[in-house]
């Protein structure tokens, strides 16, 4: 079987940038989107040429707001990554999608292109409440959005929600749940709110807890999350991602199992060979790069080679994040020691304070577990 | 060298309140006097240690002699004698005062006379030193150097309408001062051929050389071969050099006699055997009396010190041995917490001192430290007669035992604006103050003196003070002795284990107060566990004050962005981190820095 190499394409642009939000993406002309299309079909072009004995079998475009782009260049994107990389039979190729950017005529193109997952972000199906996050679309806008996605054929569809938002009670998470749950998507995932540095969110909420529901109320979402998906035929797979069997992200997935991935774009992480880095942050500067003729120094930085012991380390963190757990025979299987030689102090810790159980081979976290999941995950570093 | 005219020689000092200018004008004198261009003076020279440049403030007494070609035309040599500057350090100041003739009075334009003018003053006047000021900082916009010499004359009483105005900084007016130096401070008297007696005023220890003892020679002459007797320690060496201080350097002479001012070392290897304000005599032809004022120098201040790794125990008495070498009041003995493991009791003439000592350790020595709540040092009377002298609260008996206890006073002076008399005088009331009386300085300004137990100005009283009074008010004390006090243990409990290395004295009406904020801070301080964690302020068992850590509910982390694992690593890492700062104790993790939160119980 040949290597797999997952793909990340990011698309840092987005129609408005919501309050909360922290990733690297914002508004930009046309023309610039442009631009920066182009220069992402270079790298896409001269980055494959690294790595030809791999294949690959996903492709996710995330942003910001791919779908903010036209369908001629995600079209373009799409074609670019086809002809240069070894595209698996039916791969999983995703993009995000926002509310009020997605037509008809793109939906039809992105179909056309090989993309067959749709991930929509939603967030609330309260008015006030996505107003309150500086959404640019009202919960009717995205009912149209999802029906047009359906109406064009696609038949896996994730829609991303959020709890724990400032106004938002117990009783109007479940009613988003029921409603988005009762449009039978494929897949959800429910994140709560993190307030994160340099965001307006952080200017108005930091060190002001009183204005979000506090971690008793966060933790009943989270439990009424579970409770009413559940009652709906979804199943937690991973601490905050649910699917219809069979519907779980591979994508995603890949990142929580070690698989290999490429990021292309402004900004993107990869980890490749035992190594991770991530690409240039700067818009003006990645631009500039001369995908051809610089040296690849310019576009990738950070890089770290992981140790045996960070490889470990990130087997455990990443894996346990999976209601499956980690198996302690792939472990065995990867790094030729055994699990419990490397963590048994911490695991039995652990499984004292009822943090987590095991299965053998299993090891996964328990519901406690999972609410302090932070502090949990952090005993497995060496 | 051939025998001085003593005519030509002037021993003084500089005193000042803090900041006004001391230090400043120590370098100019010494850079118009030639020793040293001012690129070759790292700012300040006299203030030695890097410590003392940070703080702007001088801990070591630190002495040069300089010569000065006078307009009359005489070469004259000085010995200035720059004093510590700190309340704590108050009996080196008075022996260094003692090895002087005479004194500079450094007063700010702006600012006018502070306590601590008041005091040092006052101090030079009773080792019967002739005082003359200046005005310094003229250069300043605020400056009113008319007002504040007549501030100097109806406060203090010294001549001041011909005061040298100055700027130290600015380098106007030096050579005036210099000028006042040789016409207004007396040439050093005494006998030459008298037997010897000579003032220690400082010492230090180098490796190479043993002790280096600083002093004065008041009568007779001392040279090599000289065998000398410290009179209060009994000590005995021979001399194997004499010699004066060049800037930052030691330059032999042959002979010191009455009225110089210089150094001797003779092979002694423990700074303990040349205590500040002895008298040094020569053993074969010893003087009969010894000079007046010495004083055994005892520590006033005391806390635990705990290595943050028990592993570098040894480092740390190997790091507090060095130090001590220089600084003979600083007292170390070893003990033990149930809480930090092994770690030493110290001692320090203050919380300065203190603070300089915790600072030099993680400084020089690289040791990173858990530094207990500071107490002074209490007295016990027990019903079986005996009294105890107590530094650790852990260790106070059994209270069936105790008859009585007793606490250390300070006389204090506080100089503020009017306004915030009341502001003041509320503070002092509320740390137990005792109103003894107040004089108006001038319509605007007041000196208020109190009485004060010392344990409620160890803290934070010198920043409350600056506070209420939007930092005017400036502060002197003394310690006057020690008074019977209601006092009692506050002990406190985590996960119902008493904490030993928390435990502290307090005055019986302030401890449910003090109890209350310690429980508050040590909630702050302490991370949620998996289960509930009880803090518990107790005095005698009996149960005062109680927080409660809740136990942990949620700590999740937020979405990974694409495949950005390093980032998510980071906050891990950043909680792991967290916990090896913490100290175990039972079942429960206290952050390292809890056991100083003692000290940060803000008056709200």
């Amino acid at each position: 079987m040949r290597r797999k190499l997952e793909l990340y394409i990011h698309i840092p642009f987005c129609a408005k940038k919501c309050d909360y939000c922290d990733f690297l993406s914002g508004p930009a002309a046309v023309s610039a989107q442009q631009r920066y299309v182009e220069q992402l079909i270079e790298e896409i072009a001269c980055q494959s040429a690294h790595y030809p004995e791999y294949q690959v079998p996903s492709v996710y475009l995330g942003g910001g707001t791919p779908s903010l782009l036209g369908a001629k260049e995600i079209c373009q994107i799409m074609e670019q990554v086809k002809s240069v990389f070894d595209l698996e039979e039916g791969a999983e190729v995703t993009i995000e999608a926002n509310p009020g950017t997605v037509t008809m005529e793109k939906l039809k193109a992105w179909k056309e292109s090989g993309i067959n997952r749709i991930s929509i972000g939603l967030q609330s199906a309260d008015d006030v409440e996505l107003k309150n996050l500086g959404r640019i679309h009202t919960y009717d806008e995205f009912l149209k959005t999802y029906q047009r996605v359906r109406q064009a054929g696609f038949g896996n569809v994730n829609i991303d929600l959020m709890s724990a938002l400032p106004g938002q009670t117990l009783s109007s998470w479940r009613s988003t749940l029921k409603k988005v749950g009762r449009l039978k998507p494929e897949h959800i995932s429910a994140y709560s709110l993190a307030i994160e540095e340099g965001t307006p969110f952080y200017q108005q909420y930091h060190g002001h807890p009183e204005l979000l529901p506090d971690e008793d109320e966060e933790r009943e979402m989270y439990y009424a999350t579970k409770q009413i998906l559940h009652d709906m035929g979804f199943s937690r797979y991973e601490i905050s991602n649910y699917a219809k069997a069979g519907r779980e992200c591979r994508h995603n997935i890949g990142y929580w199992t070690g698989t290999e991935y490429l990021g292309l774009g402004l900004g993107s992480s990869s980890y490749i060979r035992g190594i991770r880095f991530h690409n240039e942050e700067d818009l003006g500067k990645y631009c500039r790069i001369r995908m051809k003729e610089d040296s690849d120094d310019r576009l990738h930085q950070g890089h770290l080679r992981l140790t045996d012991k960070e490889k470990m380390e990130e087997f455990m963190f990443l894996g346990l994040r999976m209601m499956r757990g980690v198996s302690g025979s792939e472990f065995l299987k990867r790094f030729g020691v055994n699990m419990w030689n490397v963590y048994g102090d911490v695991l039995t810790k652990l499984m004292e304070n009822h943090l987590i159980e095991a299965d053998s081979p299993f090891v996964r976290l328990t519901d406690f577990g999972i609410d302090i999941s932070n502090y949990v995950l952090s005993e497995f570093l060496l | 060298m051939p025998s001085v005219d003593q005519n030509k020689i002037r021993n003084f000092c500089i005193i000042a309140h803090i900041d006004h200018g001391k230090s400043t004008l120590a370098d100019r004198i010494i850079e118009m006097t030639g020793l040293l261009t001012s690129r070759e003076m790292q700012s300040q020279v006299l203030d030695n240690m890097d410590l003392e440049r940070e703080r702007g403030i001088t801990i070591k007494a630190q002495t040069v002699r300089i010569i000065y070609k006078a307009r009359d035309g005489e070469e004259y040599i000085f010995n200035l004698i720059d004093t510590p500057g700190h309340v704590d350090f108050n009996y080196e100041v008075s022996r260094s005062l003692a090895a002087c003739d005479g004194a500079i009075l450094v007063v700010d334009a702006a600012q006018g006379i502070e306590a601590q003018t008041l005091a040092n003053v006052y101090l030079a006047l009773d080792h019967d030193l002739d005082v003359f000021p200046v005005i310094n900082k003229i250069d300043l916009p605020s400056a009113e150097p008319d007002r504040v010499a007549a501030e100097i004359e109806d406060v203090i009483g010294l001549e001041a309408h011909d005061a040298p105005r100055i700027s130290a900084k600015a380098g106007i007016n030096i050579e005036e001062v210099l000028e006042s130096v040789v016409k207004k401070i007396p040439a050093p008297q005494g006998d030459p051929n008298a037997p010897l007696k000579a003032l220690i005023f400082d010492s230090l220890y180098d490796s190479y050389k043993g002790v280096i003892v600083f002093c004065r020679i008041k009568e007779g002459t001392v040279r090599k071969g000289t065998v000398i007797q410290m009179m209060a320690t009994g000590a005995q060496e021979e001399v194997v050099e004499v010699g004066y201080f060049g800037p930052g350097q030691f330059i032999p002479c042959e002979e010191l006699s009455a009225g110089m001012v210089g150094y001797i070392t003779a092979s002694i290897k423990n700074v303990k055997d040349t205590a500040v304000g002895d008298t040094i005599t020569d053993k074969n032809n010893p003087c009969d009396q010894p000079l007046p004022g010495y004083k055994k120098v005892t520590s006033m201040v005391y806390c635990g010190l705990y290595p943050a790794d028990g592993a570098k125990y040894n480092d740390l008495r190997d790091a507090l041995e060095k130090l001590q070498l220089n600084d003979a009041s600083l007292f170390f003995e070893p003990e033990t917490s149930v809480a930090l493991g092994f770690g030493f009791r110290c001692g320090f003439l203050g919380l300065l001192h203190l603070e300089i000592i915790e600072e030099r350790l993680e400084r020089e020595y690289n040791l990173d430290l858990v530094t207990t709540a500071p107490g002074v040092v209490y007295r016990i009377h027990k019903k079986n007669g005996e009294m105890m002298e107590l530094t650790n609260p852990s260790n106070l008996p059994d209270p069936a035992e105790i008859e009585y206890m007793e606490e250390p006073i300070v006389s204090a002076e506080i100089m503020v604006t009017t306004e915030f008399v009341g502001a003041i005088m509320t503070l002092c009331q509320e740390r137990r103050g005792v109103y003894l009386g107040m004089e108006y300085i001038e319509t605007t300004r007041a000196l208020l003196k109190y009485e004060l137990p010392l344990n409620e100005i160890i803290y934070d009283f010198f920043d409350a003070l600056k506070s209420r009074s939007r930092g005017y008010a400036s502060f002197d004390y003394e310690i006057k002795g020690y008074e019977r006090s209601e006092l009692v243990k506050l002990d406190i409990l985590i996960n119902k284990e008493e904490i030993d290395a928390l435990s502290f004295i307090v005055h019986g009406s302030s401890a449910y107060e003090r109890g209350r904020k310690m429980c508050e801070k040590l909630k702050e301080e302490i991370p949620r566990h998996l289960f509930e964690i009880p803090i518990q302020a107790a005095v005698g068992g009996k149960i005062i004050a109680r927080e409660t850590v809740k136990a942990m509910r949620k700590d999740v982390l937020a979405k990974c962005y694409g495949g950005d694992i390093t980032r998510k690593k980071k906050l891990l890492e950043k909680q792991k981190e967290g916990k090896k700062r913490m100290r175990q104790v039972g079942s429960v993790e206290i952050p390292q820095k809890a056991f100083m939160s003692v000290l940060k119980l803000d008056e709200g």
